[in-house]
Parts: structure tokens; C-alpha cells; sequence
């Protein structure tokens, strides 16, 4: 394959060697692989910013509640607080991004249409990220494609590499991977170079780095929905530091190695199990017991 | 390893709230009903290991439900399934049952029933949405379910080494296909032969043409399911 890559190496490569963007590289890449025209491969990228369009539209007024945990309701109250900042200490992109954040991932535990991108119990950070700061930039449709194109792009080398599964390596896996997704694609939105955009994806995996999974009764809800919220702040963090001219000491494969090493050594207990850390909380316990679980153990 | 697409990382479109109990439990569900062919008046769901445990708090059960009939992962009305179900008069039963040590914690085994005909399916969902079906009646078969380059078609049939080329020799007489493996199992007088294919999909004509062999009860194609996302 001509637009192969299997890590961030190859893909500056790849970039520097066509004079072009990681987006452009990540479309021709999908387009060899998947024998279709560019064409085509944007407008299936078009599809899943629609499905996230909705789902942040529908999350940002949904007012429902999950059965289990009783969860949501939040997208609904921080983006409310956007009609007055002033007292709130995030500005309006990250408030927003926030908010957005939120709504896609409430909408997930209701068993509402997302994409799953990385992963359903990451889906909120990266749509947050871009589709509040596409909004602060009153960037075109084009704009964002371009964005979503890069956080895949780097989504595919951690794939290749490491794993996106938190059953495998734990949070640092969906939500990690989530930030360092959604800071290249952001960097990339503000056109920032290739080197650039690894290196927010560098800065806001390495933040993550040895996250636990431990949902509360084995759920999609606690502490996955606020975790996508803080990890889109996260991300806008690591882009503003790298646009601000900062450089990430390790390179983005280096991290990646990292977050694969604490894998090895992570004990199941905090692989979405939910046999340690918050999951077996007195307040996780009582979750257990709610769905007919087995406490097993309460710290 | 064949590589991965841009859009196994966006994607899949999905009701949430969970991959592989959710989205994997719906896919296995289309199997089980693709490889029945018809809407079965009643279905029974043995839920192993992990789907046993929290398939509640999951939705796996609507997810199934909606799987056999026919419903995508992306489709909304996987909520609605137990209604919708009850609308079209088909009866379902969910049985947290451990089917045994050698299968993975997300294990499901299917059983459709419509009066005349009964199947039982055993299909695993092993992450991120793939899954793979691992036991259709008795015989052993390994069916994924995720877009690749072998497209599948599962054949009952005679015990009979000729009505095993009967078949491999007329899906190659069709133009743009060609046979890659045949992996039969026997049981008494019966073969469960999985063809693997290469080349363009094969239609339902087509399909329906190889009921007409001597010896073959019925046919099934999986390829539309398994290129779906």
C-alpha cells in the first residue's frame, strides 16, 4: 500500500513526502484500502459527523435519566450556563466543548445513536472538542471533516500499536486515546503542522497515561460521562500548549509504548470489570446490588 | 493482518450504550435470524458469562431481540424491541444459562422456533462489535462477523461427498465468484458445510438455485451481513 502507516513515524513520512496534511494522508490511505474514490470516503465521514450532530443536538435538551445510576441531565445544565459566563471560570469553547462532551455520552447511556469513536464510552471527547471550537472558528463543514480525518488517523496508530479497549488496557485506552485524538484533529483545524498535531495527540496521551476502567455496576455511565468532559478540556490544553509553541519531549510512538507497557501490567481488576477502584466504592457497591451483581469486595 | 480502516476507528454507527453488548449481541441476533430465514414465532435466549451478569444494564436483550428481526445496530427502535416484538406476535424468553467452561464470557446461544422448523445458534460477541457464530444446531462452524475478504455461505446437506461438489462446482460455474474453502461438518446422515468465497456477492437467485441440488436442504447467505458496519 502506497498511504500506509502503522505508526506516527510513517506518518510524517508520509506527510512530508506528499506536501500534504495527516487528513489528506488518512482520506487516501481509507480510499486505497477500502478501494474507493476520496470522494466517497468523505462522504462517509460526512455520515458520522451527521450521527454526532444529532446526538450533541439531542444530549445539549434531553432532560431523561438512565435507569441505573440515574444519570443525566448534565449537558442540559452546563450548556444552560453558557447564556451566562460569568461565572464560570472555563471560557465559552470549553464550557461548550464540555457540554457537548456530556451530551453525547448521555445519549449513549440512553440508548441513543452515536458513533462509536473510538469507542461508545469515548465518543463524547471528540465530537466536543470540534464541534465547539469549529463554532468558536465559524469553520465550514470542509474544516471539520479535516479534523475528524486526523483524530482517526491517530485513533489507527494507537489501534495498531497498543489497543483502544479498555477491557485490554484500561481507561487510558478509550479516553485517553479519546484526548490525543481530538487535540491532532483540533491542531490540525487550526492549522497547525503535522508535527504539530502528534504533538498535542503526545501531550494529551501522556496526561492519561495509567487511567484505570472501573464503571460503577459494569455500566457505560459512572465515571465514563464526565470523564469525556474533562478529557475534551483536556484536549483544547495540550492543542493550545503545542500552538503556543511548545513541543513534546517524547514522541507520540514512545507514548504509545508507554500506555502499552502499563497494559501489560494492568490487573483485570481495572479492565472494565468492575471488580476495582471506584467500581467497588460503598457507592459502587450499591449499584451492584441494584442490578442483582456480586459484591464481592467494598474499600 | 489486513488493515484497518479509517472507519473502524470512526465508527461503528451504533445505539449505545456498549459495543460488545450492545452492537455484538444486535449482530449476533441477524445471524440467528439469517441463518433461520424466516420470522420465527418464538425465540429463546441463553445468555452465558458476562451476557448473563449485566445484559440488563446493557440493553443485550432488546439488542438480540432486535437482531432477529433484523434491525441494525444504528437502529433506534432496538429500544422499542420487546413492543415491537409483541406487535408482530413473537414470543422471546431470556434464561441466564452457563453453557459451559470453553465459551466466551459474551456468549449467547439462540433458539428459533417456528411450529415446523427449530434452529439453535451459538454466536459469541468478542469486542469492539465483532463477532463471531461458533455452533449452528449441533455442528461446529466459525463464522465472523465483521467485513473481510472471504464471504460466507452455510449449506445443510446430504452426507454425500457428491452433493458437496455439486455445490462447489456450481457457485464456480457462476461468473465473478470462486470457492476458497468448504469446511463441513457430519453428523449421522447430515453435512453443515460453511463456503468461503471469494469474488463479488452472491444473490439470493443465485442462492435459490442451489436449494434445487439434490441434497441440499437449505442455504444461507451471510455475506450482506457480514460487509454491514
Amino acid at each position: 500500500m502506497e498511504f500506509e502507516f502503522k505508526t506516527a513515524e510513517d506518518l510524517l513520512k508520509l506527510t512530508k513526502k506528499y506536501d500534504h496534511s495527516i487528513s489528506t494522508i488518512a482520506k487516501w490511505y481509507e480510499a486505497e484500502r477500502s478501494n474507493k474514490s476520496e470522494g466517497a470516503t468523505r462522504t462517509q465521514m460526512k455520515m458520522v459527523r451527521d450521527v454526532m450532530y444529532e446526538a450533541v443536538k439531542k444530549g445539549i435538551k434531553s432532560n431523561q435519566h438512565t435507569e441505573w445510576t440515574g444519570s443525566g441531565g448534565d449537558a442540559h445544565k452546563l450548556f444552560n450556563s453558557l447564556k451566562d459566563l460569568k461565572n464560570m471560570m472555563g471560557n465559552k469553547v470549553t464550557v461548550r466543548a464540555m457540554a457537548y462532551a456530556l451530551a453525547v455520552n448521555e445519549q449513549n447511556a440512553l440508548m441513543g445513536k452515536i458513533v462509536a469513536f473510538p469507542t461508545a464510552g469515548g465518543a463524547g471527547v471528540i465530537p466536543g472538542v470540534l464541534f465547539s471550537c469549529a463554532e468558536h472558528f465559524h469553520a465550514g463543514k470542509r474544516r471539520l471533516i479535516k479534523g475528524l480525518f486526523t483524530a482517526a488517523a491517530v485513533g489507527l496508530i494507537i489501534a495498531e500499536r497498543a489497543s483502544l479497549s479498555a477491557a485490554k488496557a484500561g481507561c487510558q485506552a478509550e479516553i485517553g486515546a479519546a484526548v490525543a485524538m481530538a487535540a491532532a484533529g483540533l491542531t490540525e483545524m487550526r492549522s497547525g503542522t503535522p508535527q504539530q498535531c502528534l504533538d498535542s495527540a503526545a501531550i494529551g496521551l501522556k496526561s492519561y497515561l495509567g487511567l484505570v476502567c472501573d464503571p460503577l455496576g459494569g455500566l457505560v455511565e459512572v465515571p465514563c460521562i464526565k470523564r469525556n468532559a474533562i478529557g475534551a478540556m483536556a484536549a483544547i490544553g495540550a492543542s493550545d500548549m503545542v500552538m503556543a509553541g511548545i513541543k513534546s519531549k517524547v514522541p507520540f510512538d514512545e507514548v504509545v509504548s508507554a500506555m502499552n507497557n502499563i497494559a501489560k501490567h494492568m490487573s483485570s481488576k481495572f479492565r472494565e470489570t468492575a471488580l476495582g477502584s471506584l467500581a467497588i466504592t460503598k457507592t459502587g457497591n450499591e449499584i451492584k446490588r441494584k442490578l442483582g451483581l456480586k459484591v464481592t469486595e467494598e474499600i | 493482518m489486513p488493515h484497518l480502516s479509517i472507519f473502524d476507528i470512526a465508527g461503528p454507527i451504533m445505539v449505545g450504550p456498549s459495543s460488545s453488548h450492545t452492537a455484538g449481541a444486535c449482530k449476533i441476533g441477524q445471524f440467528a435470524r439469517a441463518l433461520f430465514h424466516k420470522t420465527p414465532q418464538k425465540v429463546t435466549f441463553y445468555l452465558h458469562g458476562s451476557f448473563g451478569e449485566v445484559y440488563k444494564g446493557h440493553a443485550t436483550d432488546k439488542a438480540l431481540l432486535g437482531g432477529v428481526m433484523k434491525f441494525r445496530t444504528s437502529d433506534s427502535d432496538i429500544k422499542n424491541a420487546f413492543e415491537i416484538a409483541k406487535e408482530k406476535g413473537i414470543k422471546y424468553e431470556f434464561i441466564k444459562k452457563n453453557l459451559g467452561l470453553k465459551w466466551h464470557p459474551n456468549t449467547v446461544k439462540i433458539v428459533l422456533e417456528d411450529g415446523k422448523y427449530k434452529m439453535a445458534v451459538i454466536g459469541s460477541s468478542i469486542g469492539g462489535g465483532m463477532i463471531e457464530i461458533l455452533q449452528i444446531d449441533s455442528f461446529k462452524v466459525h463464522i465472523r462477523g465483521r467485513a473481510g475478504k472471504h464471504l460466507s455461505l452455510v449449506v445443510m446437506h446430504d452426507k454425500s461427498p457428491s452433493v458437496t461438489r455439486a455445490v462447489v462446482k456450481y457457485i464456480n460455474s457462476l461468473g465473478g465468484i470462486a470457492v476458497d474453502e468448504v469446511v463441513g461438518q457430519s453428523l449421522k446422515d447430515k453435512t453443515l458445510s460453511v463456503v468461503s468465497m471469494e469474488g463479488r456477492r452472491i444473490l439470493l437467485s443465485e442462492v435459490m438455485e442451489l436449494e434445487k441440488i439434490k441434497g441440499v436442504d437449505y442455504a444461507r447467505a451471510l455475506s450482506k451481513l457480514q460487509k454491514q458496519q
